[in-house]
C-alpha cells in the first residue's frame, strides 16, 4: 500500500495533513432514541417533541431497540469488535438546544469498538490506490434541538424535532492525509451505512454530518495540535475544510505561532474556518453514567440475529460482480456504489435473465450496460428519474429481450424505451404497433441486395478489387433499402457472402 | 485537595450560577470543609472493586420503536411541551439570541 | 365515633365500604383541617376539589353497588416532588414557581386509580435536598409537636418529607406520599411519631418524581402506622415501562400478608452503627427494640457491616454529583422561573435564573457534583465513591447469610429546633448517617414509633430488609408497633 504524497507546500517545506473524522449519522428509527416522539424531517417546529425530549422535571429516557440494533448491524458490517457490555453516560454542558443540560452518549463503554473500512481513492479505477482506515469506536447518542437566529430581532428560537433523535458518532482513527482520502472515506461510509440501512446517508437533511479533525506536521515529526471543525455537511466541504484549516494552521505556524487545539466553524459561504468560543469554556463536559439507565447488555443471539440480516455489503457485492458476473471493474464499482442502483440491477438482471432463459451470467454484460449508459440517456433526456412509475423491470426486460433476440436495433430500444417510459405501453406492443422493428428475414434483405448489387454492378468490381472501404456504402444502401430495419449483423453476413 | 476562590469561581461557571465575590468566598470553607470530609474515602480499600453500576440486579429493558406506542412519552403534544414556557414564539421557545 | 380526621387508611376504607361514614364526609372533614392547619405550613397547594371528586366517586360507586377500589375514598397529601396534573409542582424551589405539569406522575396516577383523592402538595426541602424542611424556597414546615418544657420553640418535622411528616403527624391528612433518597422518609417519619417505608429501588416508578439523584431516588408511604404503609405502598407501587429502571415485578399483597410473629427470623444488630455521642436515650430504645423483637419471636444476633463509617460521605459524592447533571434542565427556557438580566446573552441568562431560582444547600449540593465530576477528580471522587458504594452494598449481602433484616436507629437525634443547626450544612447532613446506607444499597427500609424521648419527643426504630423483601420489614415494624404502643400524639396548638 503506498502512503499519500499530498503535502501543503509551505516556507519552510513541505508538511503532512493528519485527518481524523468523527461522523454523525442519524439511526433510521420511527421514533427517537428515547422517547416515543417520530423522528420525521420537516416537521412544524416542535410538534414532534415528548414531555421526555422537552426534560420536563421527572421525564425518563427508555432506549429505543432498533436503534441498538442498527449501531450493532453498522458495527458488523465494518468488522468491527460488538461489545456485549456497553453503557450511556452523560455528557453535561448548557446550551438552548440541549434541554436537558447533558447528551446522553457513551464515553466509557461504546457499544461498538475497533474496525476498518477499506477505501479505494477511486473505485473505478481498478489501479487505484487502496487505504485502510482504522475506526476507532462507534456510539450511540442523543442528537440537539435546532436554534433559528433569524426570526426574531433580539430572540434566537429553539425548535426541538430533532432533540433525542438517535445517532451513531463512528470516530475515525486519525489514518487520513489528504482531502481526497478522507471524501472518498466519508463516501465509502455512507455507501455502506446505505446498505445496511442504518442510516439514509442524507447530507443535505443532516441525516449525515463530520467533525474534522486536522492538524499538519512536518513527515515524519510528532503528530501536531489538532483543531475539530463541527457539522460539516458535505463531501466537498470537508474536503475544503482539510484544505482550508491545513493551510491556515501551517501558515499560523511557519509564522511561529501555535496551533490552538479548539472547536471551529465552517463557513461555507466564505470559505473559511472560524473559531467558536461560544463553546471554549464548556469542555469540561463532566462525564459520568446515567443513573436513569442501566448497562445494556448484548446477548448472543441478539448479535446473531443483527449479523444474519446483514445485506451483501459493497465491497463483496463488487467482487463478485467482476469474477462472477464478469463485469469490468468500472461497472462493478458504479454498481455497487449506491445500495439502490444494485439492488436496481439485480432487479432487472434476474427479470432479463428469466425472460430470456439464459443464466444470469450470460446476460449480465448487457443489462450492465443497459443500465448504467443507455437507460439513464433516456431517462435524462425525458428528464425523468429512475424510480418512474413506468420504469418497470418488466418492460426493460422486455425491450433487452428482443434486443438480444435481433428483432429490434439498438437504436429502436432506445425509442421503444422512450415511448414506454411516457405512456407505460408494453413494449413489444410499442415494437409491433409503431413498426420499430427490425428484419432478420434473409429472404427479404437478400432480395434488396440482390438488387443493390445489380444497380451498382461498378462499385462490386471495385470491392471485388481490392476497395474494401466500399463495402459501408453497400451496408448503408441495404439498410436504407430496409428502410433501417435490418439487422445489421444480419445484412453483413449476406453482404459479405454475396459479395465474395 | 482543597478549593480556592479561583477554582470556586470555575465551578460556579461550569454550573452557570452566577455569583459575586461575597458569594465565593463564604463557599470556600463550607466546600474544603465538606471535601474534607468526603476524601476520608480515600482511605478504603477498593482494590478489585468495581463501582456500582445497577443497584439492584436488572437489565436494561429496550422499548420497541413505535411511534407515539405511550402517549404519555410520544410527540404531537406541542401545547403541552410550551405551556409552562417563559417565552413561547410562534411554537418556539423563545432565547436570549445567540452569536455562534 | 371518634373525629374522622383520627382515622388512618385502613379505618376510613373501611368505614366508607361499610357505610359508616361516606367519602364525602372523610374528604371534607380532611379539607378543613388542611384549610386550618396553615400554621404548620405543610402545604404549598391546596386541592380539595381533587379530594372531593376522588371522594364523589367512590360514594358514587358504592351506591351503584360496584366493588370499591383499594383505596377508594381515602384522600392523602402528595410531596410537591410528584408531578400531578395541572397542579403548580416547585419541589419547593423558585426556580419552578409557576410551573404546571401537562401530566400525572406514575406514582400519584396509580394513587388515583387505586381510589385514592389529592388533598394538596406538600412543602418540602427544596428538590429534596435538606433534613430539616428549611431549604424550602417557601418558607419552614413546622413540626406539630412542642418539646414538654413548655418554651414554644418550633421543631423541625425533618426532611426532606418534612411537609408530608407534619401534615400527618398534625392529622392534616391520613397519609401522604414521601421520597427517600438518603433518609427523606425515614427521618421526618421519626421526627414526627409517625411511620414510613421507603421500598426496594425500581418498586415505586420515578417517572414524573421531580428527579434529585436518580439512583437513590424512591417514592413511598408516610401513614400513621405500619399497615397503613402497605396499603399506600401496595396501592403507589408497580412495573412502569417508562422507567428503566423499574422492577418488572408483580407487586405483593402486602397488607395481606402481614404478620407480627416472627418466628424462625433472625434479626441483625449492627455492630458499627454504635457511634460515639449517640444520646442514650436513643441507644436504649434500639436496645429496647430489639427486645421488642425477641418478643415477638427473632433471634438477635450481631452483625458487621464494615463500611458503614463511608456511607455518608459516599453518599455526599455520588448525590450531588447526580443531582448536578438532574438540575442542569432548570435553566429559564421552556418552564419555571426565567431571570433576564438587560442585555443578558443565553449564558448569562442562566446563570442568572439558576443564581436567583436555587437556594443555597442546592448551590452547594450542584457546586460539589459539579466539582467532584469535574476534569480530574472524576476517579478520585466519583468512582471511588462508587467503589465504595459496592462494598456497602456487599457488607449488607454477607450480612443477609447472619440475619433476615437489621433493626437500628432512624436517627441519631429526636426533632431538633428551627435554625438550631441551619448554619453547619456538615451537622446537618450527619442526620441522616443511619439512613443513608440501605439507601446506597437500595434496600427497603421502614421508620416506626418507638417511644418519647426525656422532651416528650418522638423517636423511631429503623428496620432494614434484603432487596423485594419490604414484607419482613412491614412485618417487623408491625411487631415494633403491637408492643411499643406508642399513641402519643402533639396537642393542637396551631
Amino acid at each position: 500500500m503506498t502512503e499519500s504524497t499530498y503535502r501543503i507546500q509551505g516556507a519552510t517545506g513541505d508538511w503532512e495533513v493528519v485527518i481524523g473524522l468523527e461522523v454523525h449519522a442519524q439511526i433510521t428509527s420511527s421514533a427517537k432514541l428515547f422517547s416515543g416522539a417520530s423522528t420525521e424531517f420537516g416537521a412544524e417546529p416542535n410538534t414532534q417533541v415528548s414531555l421526555v425530549d422537552a426534560a420536563m422535571p421527572g421525564m425518563l429516557p427508555v432506549p429505543n431497540q432498533e436503534c441498538v440494533r442498527q449501531a450493532v448491524r453498522t458495527g458488523l458490517a465494518l468488522n468491527a469488535e460488538i461489545h456485549k457490555y456497553s453503557r450511556f453516560d452523560r455528557k453535561n454542558y448548557f446550551y438552548a438546544d440541549l434541554p436537558q443540560g447533558y447528551q446522553i452518549s457513551q464515553l466509557y463503554h461504546p457499544i461498538v469498538g475497533e474496525g476498518v473500512i477499506e477505501v479505494a481513492l477511486d473505485e473505478k479505477d481498478p489501479d487505484s490506490e487502496v487505504r485502510q482506515i482504522g475506526v476507532e469506536r462507534i456510539h450511540i447518542e442523543q442528537d440537539a434541538g435546532k436554534l433559528m437566529h433569524d426570526q426574531h430581532p433580539t430572540m434566537s428560537y429553539v425548535d426541538l424535532n430533532r432533540s433525542g433523535v438517535a445517532l451513531m458518532e463512528i470516530v475515525s482513527r486519525p489514518d487520513m492525509r489528504s482531502p481526497v482520502e478522507a471524501g472518498a472515506y466519508v463516501k465509502k461510509l455512507r455507501s455502506i451505512l446505505r446498505y445496511v440501512g442504518s442510516c439514509d446517508g442524507n447530507m443535505e437533511q443532516g441525516s449525515m454530518r463530520a467533525d474534522v479533525n486536522v492538524s499538519v506536521r512536518k513527515p515524519g515529526d510528532e503528530l501536531g495540535i489538532r483543531t475539530e471543525t463541527k457539522n460539516v455537511n458535505s463531501v466537498r466541504f470537508v474536503q475544503q475544510v482539510i484544505e482550508i484549516e491545513a493551510n491556515r494552521q501551517v501558515d499560523v505556524l511557519e509564522a511561529g505561532g501555535e496551533i490552538v487545539q479548539e472547536t471551529r466553524l465552517y463557513d461555507p459561504d466564505r470559505n473559511e474556518t472560524r473559531s467558536m468560543r461560544s463553546k471554549e469554556d464548556a469542555h469540561d463536559y463532566r462525564y459520568f453514567p446515567d443513573p436513569d439507565l442501566l448497562p445494556l447488555e448484548l446477548t448472543d443471539d441478539f448479535i446473531a440475529d443483527c449479523k444474519s440480516s446483514l445485506p451483501e455489503l459493497p465491497d463483496a457485492k463488487r467482487k463478485r460482480y467482476e469474477t462472477e458476473l464478469g463485469l469490468t471493474t468500472y461497472n462493478a464499482a458504479v454498481l455497487t456504489a449506491e445500495a439502490e442502483t444494485a439492488r436496481a440491477f439485480e432487479v432487472l438482471l434476474k427479470e432479463t435473465a428469466g425472460k430470456q432463459g439464459k443464466a444470469e451470467t450470460d446476460v449480465a454484460t448487457q443489462v450492465a450496460n443497459w443500465s448504467l449508459s443507455i437507460a439513464p440517456g433516456v431517462q435524462k433526456a425525458l428528464e425523468v428519474t429512475a424510480d418512474h412509475e413506468h420504469n418497470t423491470p418488466a418492460a426493460n426486460a422486455a425491450i433487452l429481450a428482443m434486443v438480444a433476440g435481433g428483432s429490434v436495433s439498438g437504436g429502436q430500444a432506445k425509442e421503444i424505451y422512450e415511448i414506454a417510459l411516457k405512456t407505460g405501453r408494453d413494449p413489444e406492443e410499442i415494437a409491433d404497433t409503431d413498426g420499430l422493428k427490425q428484419t432478420s428475414d434473409t429472404g427479404a434483405i437478400e432480395e434488396e441486395i440482390e438488387k443493390i448489387l445489380e444497380a451498382n454492378a461498378d462499385k462490386v468490381e471495385e470491392y471485388r478489387g481490392g476497395k474494401d472501404k466500399l463495402f459501408g456504402f453497400f451496408v448503408g444502401q441495404t439498410m436504407k433499402a430496409m428502410k433501417g430495419k435490418a439487422n445489421p449483423q444480419v445484412v453483413n453476413e449476406l453482404l459479405k457472402k454475396k459479395l465474395g | 485537595m482543597s478549593v480556592d476562590s479561583k477554582t470556586v469561581k470555575k465551578i460556579a461557571s461550569l454550573a452557570r450560577i452566577q455569583m459575586d465575590d461575597a458569594e465565593v468566598e463564604a463557599l470556600v470553607p463550607e466546600l474544603n470543609n465538606i471535601l474534607g470530609w468526603v476524601e476520608q474515602l480515600g482511605e478504603v480499600d477498593v482494590t478489585g472493586v468495581e463501582p456500582m453500576t445497577a443497584v439492584i440486579p436488572n437489565t436494561l429493558r429496550l422499548r420497541d420503536d413505535v411511534i407515539n406506542a405511550d402517549p404519555l412519552t410520544g410527540g404531537g403534544v406541542r401545547d403541552k411541551v410550551l405551556a409552562n414556557a417563559p417565552a413561547p414564539e410562534h411554537g418556539f421557545f423563545g432565547v436570549p439570541k445567540v452569536i455562534e | 365515633m371518634s373525629n374522622i380526621t383520627d382515622l388512618g387508611i385502613k379505618a376510613i376504607r373501611d368505614g366508607v365500604r361499610d357505610g359508616t361514614f361516606s367519602a364525602r364526609e372523610v374528604a371534607e372533614a380532611f379539607n378543613a383541617n388542611v384549610a386550618a392547619g396553615k400554621e404548620l405550613n405543610a402545604f404549598l397547594v391546596e386541592t380539595p376539589e381533587h379530594a372531593l371528586a376522588a371522594a364523589d366517586a367512590a360514594d358514587k360507586a358504592r351506591a351503584a353497588g360496584e366493588e370499591l377500589a383499594p383505596m377508594a375514598g381515602v384522600p392523602v397529601g402528595m410531596k410537591d416532588l410528584f408531578c400531578t396534573d395541572g397542579v403548580e409542582a416547585t419541589a419547593g424551589s423558585h426556580i419552578l414557581e409557576g410551573f404546571t405539569p401537562q401530566y400525572e406522575s406514575t406514582v400519584s396516577a396509580n394513587l388515583w386509580k387505586a381510589g385514592a383523592g389529592m388533598l394538596g402538595k406538600l412543602n418540602m426541602d427544596q428538590f429534596a435536598m435538606g433534613s430539616s424542611n428549611e431549604t424550602s424556597a417557601f418558607g419552614n414546615v413546622i413540626s406539630p409537636w412542642r418539646r414538654n418544657d413548655g418554651g414554644n420553640t418550633d421543631l423541625a418535622p425533618g426532611g426532606s418529607s418534612g411537609g408530608s411528616a407534619s401534615a400527618v403527624s398534625g392529622r392534616l391528612c391520613p397519609a401522604a406520599t414521601g421520597t427517600d433518597t438518603g433518609g427523606s422518609i425515614r427521618q421526618p417519619a421519626a421526627f414526627v411519631g409517625i411511620s414510613g417505608i421507603k421500598p426496594t429501588y425500581g418498586r415505586c416508578s420515578r417517572w414524573g418524581v421531580v428527579a434529585f439523584a436518580s439512583s437513590l431516588d424512591q417514592a413511598g408511604s408516610m401513614a400513621h402506622d405500619v399497615t397503613d404503609c402497605a396499603i399506600m405502598l401496595q396501592a403507589m407501587a408497580g412495573f412502569d415501562p417508562k422507567d428503566a429502571t423499574s422492577l418488572d415485578l408483580p407487586v405483593p399483597d402486602w397488607e395481606n400478608a402481614l404478620s407480627g410473629d416472627l418466628k424462625g427470623k433472625r434479626v441483625g444488630i449492627p455492630k458499627e452503627y454504635r457511634i460515639d455521642g449517640t444520646p442514650k436515650e436513643i441507644d436504649d430504645l434500639w436496645e429496647q427494640g430489639a427486645e421488642w423483637l425477641r418478643d415477638a419471636g427473632a433471634e438477635i444476633v450481631e452483625i458487621s457491616l464494615p463500611h458503614t463509617k463511608y456511607a455518608l460521605p459516599a453518599y455526599y459524592i455520588i448525590a450531588p454529583a447526580e443531582a448536578s447533571s438532574n438540575l442542569a434542565r432548570y435553566d429559564g427556557v421552556r418552564y419555571g422561573q426565567r431571570e433576564l438580566p438587560d442585555g443578558a446573552g443565553l449564558q448569562d441568562m442562566y446563570a442568572a435564573t439558576r443564581a436567583e431560582g436555587f437556594g443555597p444547600e442546592v448551590k452547594r449540593r450542584i457546586m460539589i457534583g459539579t466539582y467532584v465530576l469535574s476534569a480530574g477528580f472524576y476517579d478520585a471522587y466519583y468512582t471511588q465513591a462508587q467503589k465504595v458504594r459496592s462494598l456497602i452494598a456487599r457488607d449488607f449481602e454477607q450480612a443477609w447469610e447472619h440475619c433476615d433484616m437489621i433493626l437500628a436507629p432512624t436517627a441519631p437525634s429526636a426533632a431538633f429546633g428551627l435554625g438550631e443547626k441551619a448554619d453547619d450544612p456538615l451537622a446537618m447532613y450527619l442526620n441522616d448517617v443511619f439512613a443513608v446506607p440501605a439507601s446506597l444499597a437500595g434496600l427497603p427500609a421502614m421508620s416506626v414509633p418507638g417511644g418519647l424521648d426525656g422532651q416528650g419527643l418522638p423517636l423511631g426504630l429503623q428496620i432494614v430488609g434484603k432487596a423485594l423483601d419490604e414484607q419482613s420489614v412491614l412485618n417487623a415494624g408491625l411487631a415494633i408497633e403491637q408492643r411499643a404502643g406508642f399513641t402519643a400524639r402533639p396537642d393542637k396548638w396551631w
